[in-house]
């Protein structure tokens, strides 16, 4: 995902002379075309977060689309004020990208765990959370993020990840894709958590279960016609997410489940508990730490269709 | 296109300083409204900067070449309120509403998309800094030749962010970029430098790549001629540590720390118009 951000950015960049890239010293080389193109509109702002989201919340109030990239916690956590404040009070329409989203980079230890991003980031004013499950996703959510009037935060993964898209498809924030049609229940996937779902519904299906497949690439605003839709239809619907079980997209379904209703659905949220990951491994380590690959989903969801 | 400064003489500047004091210690009892101290100690700087210095328009407050002010210290709201309408961003009647339920004006400036006139929604510090860097950032790419002016407190000093926003102009050379320092030696609770030993201010910012002046901050033809000189021909951005007196202007609360937070009485207004000579 990273590789179609540098080279989307690159493509929009190009094309739009209001955008500015603005790089927390990282992404070596990974740039280099951006800065060849639009030498003046790159900038490394240093190790120095807060100050890097002040200043392209000053630019965006000046005419100009910054969009903000370095490692999740960094652009989140770090300078979060910031982004209240400068970005989200004053309607600045600045895209912040996070990377390394969930448990991406693993192996650097919970300081560079990102499973609180989507809940911290949505509930600020005016403030669009978006979550694409892969590169096809990324570029689409790119585009429309440069374009929408308002901060808008994006989570991206690392690099490598599956393409699940074969081809693009029709987008726009806060609307659902179908990725997978079913009938006995629904599993609601947001950012690169998709692979694993897909791979949940296979198995699922190899027990002569129908499980229907949605990408929520928008944390908020939710989908709310596409949530009304599936919580009519089936019995079961499960959030997946490498988030935090609290605030993310199974805590935003959870909120508007209870104001809404009421439903024959039961919801089930999978996602990361309440801790800290304090051994070191690889993102497919962490994920069965937390119950979060697809054979562990995959046995929690049969039991609850009363399959054996 | 630029627009004309308004350029008044440091005569003219004088007086209105003192009448923009009047108001603000008029408002403060009428609407309980704090932080005389530390209004009174940057109304030279303002005065100094919109009725001499700024390129601005009022009738056209988002002009794309405008020059910026961005008031980083937003607890002097209750300053910039008064000078903003002076200068004719708005009517001097709305200030009648300070304070009122539903009304722009309070302890903090609101975004500018609420207020004409506003640069920046400040309140909470070191955020003017970052902000006013972009801005100046967004002027180099865009080919424009404005200019973006930070007035920040010494108190606001113990923030990294502006710090952050030091090094980065100085790496990237903003020379349209000046930040005014209202020195007036204490913050809320305490001297500056007794809380965060924050001497020698003006070496930190030379030390921090910025081209720096020290003066007295309520020296108008001294503010009109450093303010006007950004950029200085350095090749750097422009930090002026401007010496003032928290209270300045009004004898019994000039230096005295108490009034951050006090409110002035009926008699101690007059008392202060008096002093100030003006009927505000």
């Amino acid at each position: 995902m990273r590789n179609a951000f540098a080279e989307e950015i690159t493509r929009l960049g190009a094309k739009d002379p209001r955008v500015v890239l603005l790089s927390g010293d990282i992404g070596n080389k990974l740039f280099d075309r951006f800065r060849e193109r639009a030498p003046d509109r790159f900038f490394n702002c240093g190790v120095a977060e807060a100050n890097m989201m002040g200043v392209a919340a000053g630019m965006a109030l000046s005419g100009l689309r910054p969009v903000v990239y370095t490692i999740t916690p960094f652009t989140t956590t770090r300078c979060y004020e910031q982004i209240r404040v400068d970005a989200c009070y004053h309607r600045a329409p600045v895209v912040i990208v996070g990377t390394g989203a969930g448990l991406s980079y693993a192996e650097l230890g919970p300081t560079h765990h990102s499973c609180e991003d989507l809940a911290i980031l949505r509930v600020l004013p005016e403030m669009t959370v978006l979550a694409p499950c892969d590169a096809v996703e990324l570029r689409l959510a790119l585009r429309a993020a440069i374009s929408h009037p308002g901060p808008v935060y994006m989570r991206i993964g690392k690099k490598g990840e599956p393409v699940v898209h074969q081809r693009e498809p029709e987008f726009a924030i806060g609307r659902a894709i179908t990725m997978r049609a079913g009938e006995t229940l629904c599993l609601i996937s947001t950012g690169n958590m998709m692979p694993v779902v897909l791979e949940v519904a296979g198995a699922l299906a190899a027990h002569g279960i129908s499980p229907r497949v949605e990408s929520f690439h928008t944390v908020k605003p939710l989908d709310q016609e596409r949530l009304q839709e599936i919580f009519a239809i089936y019995r079961l619907v499960a959030t997946v997410e490498e988030h935090g079980r609290a605030g993310g997209l199974g805590g935003s379904v959870a909120e508007w489940l209870a104001e809404h209703g009421p439903f024959p659905a039961r919801l089930m949220t999978f996602g990361t508990s309440d801790t800290f990951l304090h051994e070191m491994g690889s993102q497919d380590y962490a994920r069965r730490r937390f119950g979060l690959d697809a054979e562990s989903i995959a046995q929690r969801l049969l039991p609850a269709l009363g399959a054996p | 296109m630029m627009v004309a400064a308004a350029g008044l003489d440091t005569d003219e500047l004088g007086r209105i300083a003192r009448r923009v004091r009047a108001r603000i210690v008029e408002n403060s009892h009428r609407t309980g409204t704090p932080h005389l101290g530390s209004c009174l100690s940057c109304v030279d700087i303002l005065v100094a900067a919109y009725f001499h210095t700024l390129r601005l328009d009022p009738a056209e407050p988002h002009a794309p070449g405008r020059d910026r002010f961005i008031l980083s210290k937003g607890h002097g709201a209750p300053a910039l309120f008064q000078v903003l309408a002076l200068r004719g961003f708005y009517p001097v009647e709305w200030l009648e509403r300070y304070g009122e339920d539903g009304s722009m004006f309070a302890e903090h400036p609101p975004t500018p998309h609420d207020l004409a006139g506003i640069e920046a929604a400040t309140g909470s510090l070191g955020h003017g800094l970052p902000l006013g860097l972009g801005m100046a950032l967004a002027g180099r790419i865009q080919g424009a030749s404005y200019r973006v002016y930070a007035v920040l407190s010494d108190g606001e000093c113990n923030e990294g962010s502006v710090w952050e926003a030091a090094l980065m102009a100085a790496a990237r050379r903003v020379e349209t970029l000046a930040v005014v320092i209202d020195y007036n030696k204490w913050q809320a609770t305490g001297r500056s430098e007794e809380v965060m030993a924050i001497q020698p201010l003006a070496e930190k910012w030379r030390a921090f790549g910025w081209s720096t002046y020290e003066t007295d901050g309520h020296d108008l033809p001294s503010l009109v001629r450093l303010l006007s000189n950004v950029p200085d021909g350095s090749g750097k951005p422009v930090a002026i540590v401007a010496h003032t007196v928290k209270g300045r202007g009004v004898s019994f609360m000039e230096d005295d720390n108490n009034w951050h937070y006090r409110i002035p009485s009926a008699a101690e207004v007059e008392r202060a118009k008096q002093e100030l000579g003006v009927e505000a």
